[in-house]
């Protein structure tokens, strides 16, 4: 009987492991080198318990609660307590976002591609697949939790003790168990990778909200998520080791579901229904641009809620930022200091920027997804059909503005009402959203450059990543680096004006849009002259 | 009339020579069989004809229309079915040929309900659960459904099962009637020998031999199957003679056409008892071009 079920399930393990030889050790090295460089920057930037307690007040507003969790040892706001308690639940959302994508690969993805079946023809178990992922798993978030903690302790930093390192390991490690056992659950449910992974990711930003409502509201709330149980751990303050206890022995039981769920279903079933598709295509979908719009639909619908979060997020902090500022030595070498405004209004262009270089993201992929078709061989289909080159990437342009118009607004406008509602200050709400359209520009210009990679050099459209990642740099990081001004306008981000602090400048916005433009009738030319495929 | 032409079509890819001066032409209401193995070239002259690929040298027109210049205004007239069908996982076989419909413009509903029955496509499904055959079906079911009046068809049938197959056949031989043009490159040899009027062999980028079955059969010779009283001690040193194999108390043998005559004079000394004649199968004819001649190249 055994045998049935589990026969072979070390070999697989090894074979698991053996295929992610280099993704489990780049994401485990990512937790920890991220874990350990913000603790130690933590203790740098606030050196003494002044600069720390400053940082406690702000973090008793609501939306702060609603965004890392509920604040503890708020009295004492010591390192320990402040990296816990601002970090611990965003690195746990990310170690659940990992355990969902590794588990789904090695289950639905290899089911749906037909490697299963060929696994299954051998002398191998029925549940040896799901349960050596699931052993994988267990592994690798072991080996996360024992070397994030050991790490932690390592740094030497005097109020984070070995128990309360290994505690903060630990909870984000029985994070990462519980989010492998629910996809584990979701991966028997569904009946394609694509919506296993949706409906655990789903899951997994319903377990933060719902923790969010509950910690600004009725605490009852924050118990029906296991990210609210992480949090009563009190990590660095109180130490509690029951909610891992309890995160791990919860994940056992999902675990132990999904496989009575694997045992009795066929390979290649789920039990959610499949609903039948559309028989037809909708008037939408008839045109080039009806066609990319369709393919890009729901990441797009997800980047707009993604940046009005983010604009919202920052705006949340708008009202406590003259406080803030006033204590942090470093955020004032970030800031030029400009007679005549106030310290929020001279943070709203840094911040616009940081959020214009994100929505330039979903702008340039919306563009890039022309690349992909073409090197998934799909882009002949359309063009073997009475579309012209200029019509396809035009489609492609267009859309990619709109997104970017798009991202723009919502950024600006999330910041500009969320900021108001907080903030004592009288600012109009017509000047965020002119500071974040300012950026609109720059963002064509990206977009245009990327157009100019596909037309001439499809090979290396990566390049316009780089240029944002180097965007990113100068702009933001330019005023402590002190980067000489040329440096900065290397980035077409370097050339929007800094409103409020600087006046609109229409003259540079709209040369900005004439380079362009410039650049993307030379990408037209190149993408009409080139080889499709090739 | 010709609807469409190449002439010393070339396509060079850095060094490499895919195409090598390939010179085809197919007439209106003609079948035109382009066969040849894979890697031959023959996807690549494909994608030059529909204008994704530009050609290093030569020309090649459709409609009398230049296929790199005028490819909007040539497709509104052509249907084209890939060997290899990538489709988008996420939408409908139903929702891809609508798209690929509208597309090209002109669409005729009943067309495409009575080819999805006819090959038996279920279209409410996502296009990630289909397999190979269907995708060719979604394909097929788009350009048959199009009034074109040029069919470019690369390999269109290598997933589907024999009945599909006779659909597809028969779908050809429809458009043939009337009067429709149809590019079909393929390496199931017996479908081309049923299906063309005209094939051309490609090799290494080169066209070898093109022409009516029938002149391509001439060329090639006859196949004879005798069976004689006395044996023929110096058949196989005869000029012309090949393939000699015994088959039941027979032997059947190749001749080339010139030779055919004294071959014919030479066997007749030996007391003919039995002599079948037939014209060699497309796949002799291929083989005979391939041969020791180094299949292939790089596609």
């Amino acid at each position: 009987m055994e045998k049935q079920f589990f026969a072979e399930t070390a070999s697989l393990s090894r074979f698991v492991l053996r295929r992610d030889r280099l993704r489990i050790p780049i994401w485990i090295f990512a937790f920890v080198a991220a874990t350990l460089l913000i603790a130690v920057a933590f203790t740098d930037l606030y050196q003494n318990a002044q600069e720390r307690q400053a940082i406690a007040e702000t973090m008793k507003n609501p939306a702060m609660t609603a965004m890392v969790g509920p604040g503890y040892g708020l009295a004492n706001y010591t390192a320990g307590a402040m990296m816990a308690h601002q970090m611990l639940l965003m690195t746990a959302v990310v170690v659940g976002l990992m355990n969902i994508l590794l588990l789904t690969r090695h289950t639905r993805t290899d089911e749906e591609d037909g490697r299963i079946e060929l696994v299954r023809s051998l002398p191998v178990g029925r549940l040896s697949n799901l349960v050596s992922a699931l052993l994988v798993m267990v592994l690798v978030n072991v080996l996360l939790a024992l070397i994030t903690g050991t790490g932690l302790y390592a740094l030497g930093i005097e109020t984070m003790n070995l128990e309360g390192s290994l505690l903060y390991g630990a909870a984000l490690g029985a994070t990462g168990l519980i989010f492998a056992a629910i996809t584990a659950v979701f991966v028997q449910l569904s009946q394609n990778a694509r919506s296993a992974i949706g409906l655990s990711i789903g899951f997994l930003l319903l377990a933060y909200m719902v923790r969010a409502i509950g910690d600004v509201g009725d605490e009852a709330i924050s118990w029906l998520s296991p990210l609210g149980w992480i949090l009563k751990a009190e990590v660095y303050v109180n130490n509690y080791w029951w909610p891992v206890l309890l995160t791990v022995g919860v994940a056992a039981l999902l675990a132990a579901l999904a496989l009575y769920l694997n045992s009795i279903r066929d390979l290649g079933a789920g039990f959610l229904p499949s609903r039948p598709g559309k028989m037809h295509a909708s008037g939408f979908l008839a045109s080039p641009i009806g066609l990319a719009i369709r393919l890009q639909r729901t990441g797009m619908l997800a980047w707009a809620a993604g940046l009005l979060l983010i604009g919202a997020s920052y705006g949340s902090v708008l009202g406590d930022l003259e406080s803030f500022f006033a204590d942090v030595d470093i955020m004032q070498e970030m800031l030029v200091q400009t007679e005549g405004f106030s310290l929020t209004e001279q943070f709203i262009p840094m911040l616009m920027s940081v959020m214009a270089i994100i929505a330039a993201i979903p702008a340039i992929m919306a563009v890039l997804k022309l690349k992909g078709e073409e090197k998934n061989e799909r882009v002949e289909h359309v063009l073997g059909r009475a579309v012209s080159r200029n019509r396809l990437l035009g489609s492609y342009v267009l859309l990619a503005f709109i997104v970017g118009f798009v991202m723009l607004s919502l950024a600006g406008l999330g910041l500009g009402l969320v900021g108001l509602s907080v903030m004592e200050e009288e600012l109009a709400l017509g000047m965020f959203y002119r500071a974040a359209l300012a950026y609109l520009p720059a963002i064509l210009a990206m977009i245009s450059i990327a157009v100019l990679l596909i037309g001439w050099a499809p090979k290396l459209t990566g390049l316009i990543w780089l240029y944002l990642i180097f965007s990113f740099v100068v702009v933001y990081l330019g005023g402590l680096f002190q980067f000489p001004e040329w440096v900065v306008q290397l980035s077409p981000f370097g050339h929007v004006p800094r409103i409020p602090i600087e006046d609109m400048n229409y003259l540079k916005l709209l040369l900005l849009t004439g380079g362009a433009a410039i650049l993307a009738a030379l990408g037209f030319a190149g993408y009409n002259k080139r080889d499709i495929g090739r | 009339m010709t609807i469409l032409q190449t002439k010393g079509l070339t396509k060079k890819f850095g060094d490499f020579a895919a195409l090598d001066g390939v010179d085809i032409e197919v007439g209106k209401g003609e079948i035109y069989g382009f066969i040849g193995p894979n890697g031959a070239g023959k996807s690549t002259t494909i994608r030059v004809l529909l204008g994704i690929l530009r050609a290093t040298e030569g020309q090649a027109t459709i409609f009398g229309k230049d296929v790199w210049k005028d490819a909007v205004d040539i497709h509104k007239r052509v249907a084209y079915v890939p060997g290899d069908v990538n489709l988008w996982p996420n939408l409908t076989g139903g929702e891809v040929i609508d798209l690929f419909i509208k597309l090209r413009g002109r669409t005729d509903k009943n067309r495409r309900e009575e080819l999805i029955r006819r090959f038996d496509l279920d279209p409410s499904k996502k296009c990630r659960t289909y397999s190979k055959g269907n995708r060719q079906k979604v394909a097929l079911v788009a350009a048959f459904s199009s009034d074109a009046d040029l069919y470019i068809l690369d390999e269109p049938t290598s997933g589907l099962d024999p009945l599909m197959e006779r659909v597809f056949q028969e779908c050809v031989m429809e458009a043939k009637a009337q009067g429709k043009s149809i590019l079909l490159s393929s390496h199931i040899l017996s479908e081309v020998e049923k299906l063309c009027d005209k094939v051309a062999i490609i090799r290494q980028g080169k066209i070898i031999e093109k022409g009516t079955l029938h002149e391509l059969r001439h060329l090639t010779g006859t196949i004879l199957l005798v069976e004689t009283r006395q044996p023929m001690p110096a058949l196989s040193e005869m000029k012309g003679v090949r393939g000699i194999e015994e088959k039941g108390g027979a032997l059947s043998f190749q001749v080339d056409t010139e030779e055919l005559d004294n071959v014919i004079r030479y066997i007749s000394g030996f007391g003919v008892v039995r002599m079948e004649s037939s014209p060699p199968t497309l796949e002799e004819l291929f083989m005979r071009h391939y041969e020791g001649a180094g299949v292939g190249g790089v596609s």
